[in-house]
């Protein structure tokens, strides 16, 4: 079983095998992180750039620190204080980036389909780290890591995605990875929050939480943006916690082992109450560190030479 | 690749026999059991160190600890493989620092596998020892390694094919010898 990929776009279209081969390697990688020493010497002369469009602390700190627990060399890029600013294009960018010898590009950018654009352009091999609306693959892998980690399987679970499904590609790859795994998921929010034609994707679409919730094993409860209300999406933020928050009270509705995930940064208080992001049964902190592993695995899988491989 | 016919260089019984001997020698170089450690190197290491460990067990009464290394990420030749191996993990649930480790393998031959492992070692810890046991010494060393204990030493030509085999993973024990065939 070997990474026969030259990027990581998506998980739309990553068969079972592939996920679960992310998934295995993540486990080991998780123990380094354990470690004193928390470097091995694997990716020795490789280099790896992440080329940032959106703000991120997280999912950058987490790229960053994965490439250099595995030895590579890392350089990060915010377009804020690079050539972008002077109108550079996202391909020139990224020839000169490649120019450079890089071997791998992780990119976030606020357009979906920046990724695909870019890996079409350059030799070095890209990861996805969150375009536009469209997908999230790492933010998912992690999530489904953190599930596996806690239930042991994905098969046959049942997981509500909670919150603001119109923007988010952590929904999307969620959705995406979690069916072809064998997972049920449900997504719930508000009407004005929900694409139309989610259906078409295997969900089931719920617009009330009660019912979302019943005899859920996941909850993966997403940010809200604050910044959608000024779009008239929803009315106030006081009534977007009274309707769609979660509480210990609406959780009983769930298995009596549920677990809670939040991708972060949290809004608490919003989308999910201070009780239940510190409870036991949420992992949010856990997928933090879940999230390096994940990223460890993914570098190293991509480490090797790209010769030979379908692009 | 075609190999001709296999020649068998140990059994089940001279494999038995060779643990015993090699448990009672690092008994002997160590002076009994004190701060001593063992650990087998993925995947056949693995089940040789739990012998030694039973086997040290039954000699002077205790219960040595035991880990299982996995060394694909200290490989040399990672960046010259299109594909990445796949990895499993490390699990040596104990401190190494001030201990004897005692590194189990089942083929000693280029000794690139031990310079990984000793480097995996040094990761996880600071030993006060590394000494290597190994059931098969073949010759052919690229490195300046060897082996404090050896089960049986095997003369080879490269073109040769040492196949160890050991209950735990495939289903039945013995050590052969094979020509590659032009």
């Amino acid at each position: 079983m070997s990474w026969r990929h030259k990027d990581l776009l998506g998980l739309r279209g990553l068969e079972k095998k592939d996920i679960e081969l992310i998934l295995d390697t993540a486990a080991p990688m998780k123990d380094i992180i354990g470690r004193d020493i928390k470097k091995v010497p694997t990716m020795r002369g490789k280099s790896v750039v992440c080329l940032f469009y959106e703000a991120s602390t997280r999912t950058r700190t987490s790229f960053e620190l994965a490439g250099k627990y595995m030895s590579a060399d890392t350089v990060n890029i915010a377009a804020s204080s690079s050539s972008v600013v002077k109108g550079e294009s996202l391909i020139d960018t990224g020839k000169t980036i490649d120019a450079m010898g890089t071997d791998i590009i992780i990119i976030r950018h606020g357009a979906s389909g920046a990724p695909h654009l870019l890996a079409k352009h350059v030799k070095a091999r890209i990861v996805n780290a969150g375009d536009g609306a469209h997908e999230h693959p790492t933010q998912a892998l992690l999530d489904m890591f953190t599930i596996r980690e806690r239930k042991g399987t994905l098969q046959g679970l049942t997981v509500t995605i909670l919150g603001d499904i119109f923007h988010s590609r952590v929904a999307r790859s969620n959705i995406w990875g979690l069916r072809t795994m064998g997972a049920d998921v449900r997504v719930c929010g508000p009407s004005t929050l929900l694409p139309p034609d989610i259906a078409e994707l295997g969900v089931k679409a719920y617009t009330r939480i009660d019912e979302a919730l019943e005899g859920a094993d996941v909850v993966n409860v997403l940010r809200l943006q604050l910044e959608r209300q000024q779009k008239g999406l929803f009315p106030t933020i006081r009534e977007y916690a009274r309707t769609f928050g979660l509480n210990q009270e609406r959780l009983k509705r769930c298995k009596p082992d549920v677990l809670v995930l939040h991708p972060g940064p949290m809004n608490r208080g919003v989308e999910i109450a201070d009780d239940v992001a510190d409870a036991d049964f949420a992992a949010i902190e856990e997928q933090v560190t879940n999230g390096v592993a994940v990223r460890m695995a993914i570098l190293y899988l991509m480490g090797g030479t790209s010769s030979g491989i379908a692009h | 690749m075609n190999l001709t016919d296999k020649a068998q260089l140990m059994n089940e019984e001279t494999i038995r026999r060779a643990i015993t001997r090699i448990a009672h020698e690092i008994l002997e170089k160590n002076q009994g059991v004190k701060d001593l450690v063992l650990v087998g190197i993925r995947r056949r290491g693995v089940p040789l160190a739990l012998r030694l460990q039973q086997k040290i067990q039954e000699i002077e009464g205790v219960q040595v600890p035991l880990g299982a290394l996995d060394i694909t990420l200290y490989r040399d030749d990672l960046t010259t493989l299109d594909v990445q191996p796949v990895i499993h993990k490390t699990e040596v649930p104990f401190s190494l620092t001030k201990k004897t480790v005692v590194l189990v393998d089942d083929v000693l031959y280029t000794g690139r596998t031990v310079r990984a492992a000793l480097d995996a070692l040094i990761d996880i810890g600071r030993p006060q020892a590394i000494q290597l046991a190994v059931l098969i010494d073949r010759g052919h060393r690229e490195l300046p390694i060897r082996a404090d204990f050896v089960g049986k030493n095997v003369p080879t030509s490269k073109r040769e094919v040492i196949s160890v085999c050991v209950a735990e993973v495939d289903g039945e024990e013995g050590v052969s010898i094979q020509d590659m065939a032009e």
